[in-house]
């Protein structure tokens, strides 16, 4: 290994602070001086393009949920030309659509004691002190504006019968903050961002290429200069230009085959740049929600997310004698166990997601799991609906139970709801700077397909909060800092370097279509998904991880000799897309294994079996582990280097979590 | 369960089409009609034939990716659900089932199942937004909506633009997904100094791509997954005739 990823360094005091004995080999750019300050003083330090000059730049938006609509859009107004693109038919269907929850911002409405700093803190904190605080607090300022933004588009929030904006609480939060569309929220603030996308088209200012996937990242000189994709419909592989390169195309759940992820949602725009030269961070933190519906078959081709808002009014409990088939309304009270309110009193359902999903598979691996194959707790409404009434509950989460009910074809008004965990979102992206510029100059990554943030775990409604953050009021500001450094149009299209990595793609998608061996893509990415989910899912250990280790590239080494690509790759081909997708899913495995070996502490998401308390909680090492892990490529088959970002908590002191 | 199959097969958007049968056995009804093609697909490539293309994505009925006219149904047989939340149990062992794509002058089939819904953002386009840049908005909570109009907008608002209401429209109108989104707008105070730009704008660049008129017959609402209503048609024609009477254009 090129670094000592296996040693761990010293650890020094440093200030009175503890910090790690190592160099940081990364500049994460944050500004100095005070917290509350850095954004402010930032913006004035970056560099302005002349009003003037903004419409001379290109910038390419790979993505059009809410991280790339809400920027191309807002790149747009600014005056600069943007490319945007997306692999569904329409940029209004990106997966941001699927949130159904809500989106947090520090308005305190309710007058109950929020404020930007205790956003900050409660972010920070859920993310088990593994996200940079200037990021997390600079996302905590602006999230106040993207209410203002959303409402003034016509996002259609619920309201109080005063007519003023409705809020509820949501997992790892004791205030009301979030704001919510009914179990639409993600629908309606990705529709507000693309009707502003579509007025930008409209007016001539964006070129939106719809059904087109990106599939290789141009850099010349060390800087991102464009992308490669392939035309979905005609099979065309083209090349686009620009002065600067934005990837907003979302999380990389899909490499457990099963997640309550969109089928097409892929890690190959990021991938691919990873492979060119952006490092990675943290890829093995990822979030397994703990409100989905259970798998019912062999036939399972994703899963379905409950929104974890129904942890305000349902209940989480178990049988407490293993093996208790008999129907949940015949089981009494006093042998249930509502086992979050048992061990968390004082969060109780509202405890935060990786110990609710790590909490219902204790219960599940110790026999009490329900419906088939005990991989299921119950989540019960039945006291919310004595106490509120059906209309009520119907009015908050109707839809909710109507798709509950449309799946199972079982009645959540009148049984519990089952549920079990399921892989949800990835904390880990590529590694940006502040701002949200990976290693590779002229790269910039936002929404989910970044790192930052939220550290080893997410709080629910942040997801949303973060995509807007960075598309609407942080990109804008940040890019034009790096594009008053470059000469605008400082590319050739018909250049070596981007005629290369198009024979490169080209030869790639060749190569796919006529191997033309036994295995079905899908079948590949179902026993990926099988190891990804046994050794790297909800628990970690050594073994398992060294185990994943061996099978990944011998999966990988087949995959390339026995797949079968049928069809035209001049044609629509969902079998090409597939396969394109899942070769890059199984290289991205490896490395999250690889970074989920090194870490040998447990943190918010990431469990080691090996890291924990006597309780059976997460047990962080923060001597030795608070830090960013980024990685670079270096080639198939071989190490990739171990790069760290220190954390430094200046702000708020790193306590072990607890939400007893 | 069995069933057999009758899907249109078409290699590409120029290529004549025609409905192929396939015999699907032993599928579990808990399967999703969407999961059960994918079982037809993993047969077919295993005999080397190119699978059947259809559109899909979120799989959970929010994109409007999926589509499908089943049994000559937009989404199939049951009420307020999309193709990708449609499961077997609503199918009978021994059924035949005739899968299609949406059928519309203005959705050109691509290949198979697959059509191009591409009019739909060019309508959006056409002013189907409110026009605010990032940073300028006011504070949320300046301008107070009552509840009824914000719950009735949202009602609007929950299009999921899957065009089922075209497909299933004796006349291929796109008169339901306009009114929605007019509606919507309409409904908001934000939305009011667009008010009458927008749904004249709208309606002519509906025109322009080649949808059919509204003749009231309401297919359109009774396939809609998300139940969008035929009252928000009725609103489109009331801002129409404001909005034309105003207009000194
Ligand atoms: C079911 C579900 C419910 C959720 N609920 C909530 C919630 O209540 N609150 C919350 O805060 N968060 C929630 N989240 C998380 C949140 O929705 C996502 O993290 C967020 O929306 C991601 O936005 P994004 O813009 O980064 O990516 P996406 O919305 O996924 O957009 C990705 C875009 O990139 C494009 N793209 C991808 N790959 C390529 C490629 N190779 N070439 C070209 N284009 C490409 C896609 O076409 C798409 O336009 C939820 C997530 C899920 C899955
Ligand atoms: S696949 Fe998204 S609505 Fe059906």
């Amino acid at each position: 290994m090129a670094t000592d990823t296996q040693q761990r360094p010293a650890t020094t005091e440093v200030g009175g602070r503890r910090s790690m004995g190592f160099e940081s080999t990364l500049d994460a750019q944050i500004p100095p001086g005070p917290l509350q300050d850095k954004w402010d003083t930032h913006r004035f330090k970056m560099k302005l393009v002349n009003p003037a000059n903004k419409r001379k730049y290109t910038v390419i938006m790979v993505g059009s949920g809410l991280g790339g609509a809400s920027a191309a859009a807002s790149l747009a107004e600014l005056g600069y030309k943007v490319k945007c693109f997306c692999y569904q038919d329409s940029p209004r269907r990106a997966h941001s659509i699927a949130a159904q929850g809500g989106i947090n911002a520090a308005k305190n409405y309710r007058n109950d004691g929020d404020s930007i700093f205790r956003l900050f803190y409660d972010t920070i904190k859920g993310g088990d002190f593994r996200a940079r605080e200037a990021n997390v607090y600079r996302l905590a300022q602006v999230s106040v504006n993207i209410i203002d933004q959303c409402v003034a588009q016509g996002v259609p929030f619920a309201r109080e019968y005063g007519g003023q904006l409705d809020n509820r609480s949501f997992g790892g939060a004791q205030v009301s903050r979030t704001f919510y569309a009914r179990g639409q929220t993600g629908q309606q603030l990705l529709l507000g961002a693309y009707q502003q996308l579509e007025r930008q088209i409209g007016l001539g200012n964006v070129e939106m290429d719809t059904r087109t996937e990106m599939l290789d990242l141009v850099v010349v000189n060390g800087r991102a200069k464009g992308i490669i994709t392939r035309d979905m419909v005609t099979g065309k592989i083209e090349a686009h230009a620009g002065d600067a390169v934005v990837l907003a195309t979302g999380g990389y759940g899909n490499v457990f085959h099963l997640s309550t992820n969109a089928k097409g949602s892929n890690t190959t725009a990021i991938w691919r740049a990873h492979r060119k030269g952006a490092f990675f961070g943290n890829p093995c933190y990822t979030q397994i929600h703990p409100t989905c519906i259970p798998v019912s078959g062999e036939h399972q081709s994703k899963l379905t997310l409950m929104s974890e808002s129904l942890r305000n009014d349902g209940r989480v409990w178990v049988p407490k004698r293993p093996g208790d088939t008999r129907p949940p309304h015949e089981i009494p009270e006093a042998e249930r166990d509502y086992y979050l309110e048992r061990k968390y009193p004082s969060f109780g359902n509202l405890a935060p997601r990786d110990i609710s999903s790590r909490s219902a598979k204790e219960a599940c691996d110790a026999g009490l799991g329900v419906g088939p194959g005990g991989l299921g707790v119950y989540l019960d409404f039945a006291d919310a609906i004595q106490r509120l009434g059906v209309a009520k509950i119907r009015e908050r989460y109707g839809n909710l139970f109507d798709m509950y009910q449309r799946i199972t074809a079982e009645n959540p008004y009148e049984v519990p709801m089952r549920i079990y965990p399921a892989v949800h979102y990835t904390m880990g992206g590529l590694w940006v700077d502040y701002n949200l510029m990976s290693t590779i100059p002229g790269l910039f990554v936002i929404g989910e397909a970044n790192f930052s943030d939220h550290g080893a775990n997410r709080l629910g409604a942040s997801a949303l909060m973060q995509g807007l953050a960075d598309g609407y009021f942080v990109l804008p500001n940040t890019i034009g800092d790096y594009l008053a450094q470059v000469k605008p149009g400082d590319y050739n299209l018909a250049g070596d370097e981007f005629r290369q990595v198009q024979e490169d793609v080209s030869e790639r998608t060749n190569r796919l279509m006529s191997i033309k061996g036994k295995r079905s893509v899908d079948s590949f990415h179902r026993e990926l998904g099988r190891i990804m989910w046994d050794e790297c899912g909800m628990a970690r250990n050594e073994q398992g991880l060294k185990r994943a280790l061996e099978q990944i590239p011998e999966l990988r080494a087949e995959f390339w000799e026995n797949v079968r690509v049928t069809g035209e790759a001049t044609n629509i081909n969902q079998e090409l897309e597939k396969a394109g997708r899942v070769a890059d899913f199984l290289e991205l495995g490896e490395l999250m294994c690889l970074d989920a070996l090194h870490r040998t502490e447990s943190c918010g998401g990431h469990f080691r079996e090996e890291s924990q308390t006597e309780e059976g909680e997460a047990l962080r090492d923060d001597d030795h582990f608070a830090y960013v892990a980024a990685w670079e490529f270096r080639g198939l088959n071989q190490q990739p280097v171990l790069h760290r970002e220190p954390l430094s908590f200046e702000n708020v002191q790193l306590a072990q979590r607890s939400y007893k | 369960m069995n069933v057999t199959l009758q899907v249109w097969r078409q290699k590409n958007a120029t290529a004549k089409g025609q409905m192929v049968k396939y015999e699907v056995k032993n599928i579990s009804p808990d399967t999703s009609f969407l999961e059960m093609l994918d079982i037809v697909n993993q047969e077919l490539i295993a005999r080397d034939e190119d699978p059947i293309a259809f559109d899909h994505d979120c799989r959970e009925g929010i994109c409007g990716m999926c589509s499908l006219m089943i049994n000559g149904m937009a989404h199939g047989p049951e009420h307020a659900t999309t193709t990708c939340q449609l499961h077997m149990r609503s199918f009978k062992d021994g059924d035949t089932i005739y899968v299609e794509p949406w059928r519309a002058r203005s959705f050109p089939v691509l290949k198979d199942l697959i059509v191009d819904r591409g009019a739909f953002d060019r309508i959006i386009a056409a002013g189907g937004y409110i026009s605010v840049s990032t940073g300028s908005a006011p504070e949320a909570n300046v301008i107070p909506v009552p509840k009824e109009n914000s719950d009735l907008a949202m009602d609007a608002a929950a299009c999921i633009a899957c065009g089922a209401c075209v497909a299933a429209c004796p006349n291929a109108s796109a008169m339901l997904f306009t009114a929605a989104k007019v509606s919507h707008l309409a409904l908001l105070p934000q939305g009011q100094p667009e008010r009458h730009k927008r749904v004249i704008d709208m309606v002519r660049q509906m025109d322009d791509e080649g949808f059919g008129h509204c003749t009231n017959i309401g297919e359109c609402s009774i396939a809609c997954p998300k139940e969008i209503s035929m009252d928000f048609i009725s609103m489109l024609n009331r801002e129409l005739i404001k909005a034309t009477a105003t207009n000194k254009e």
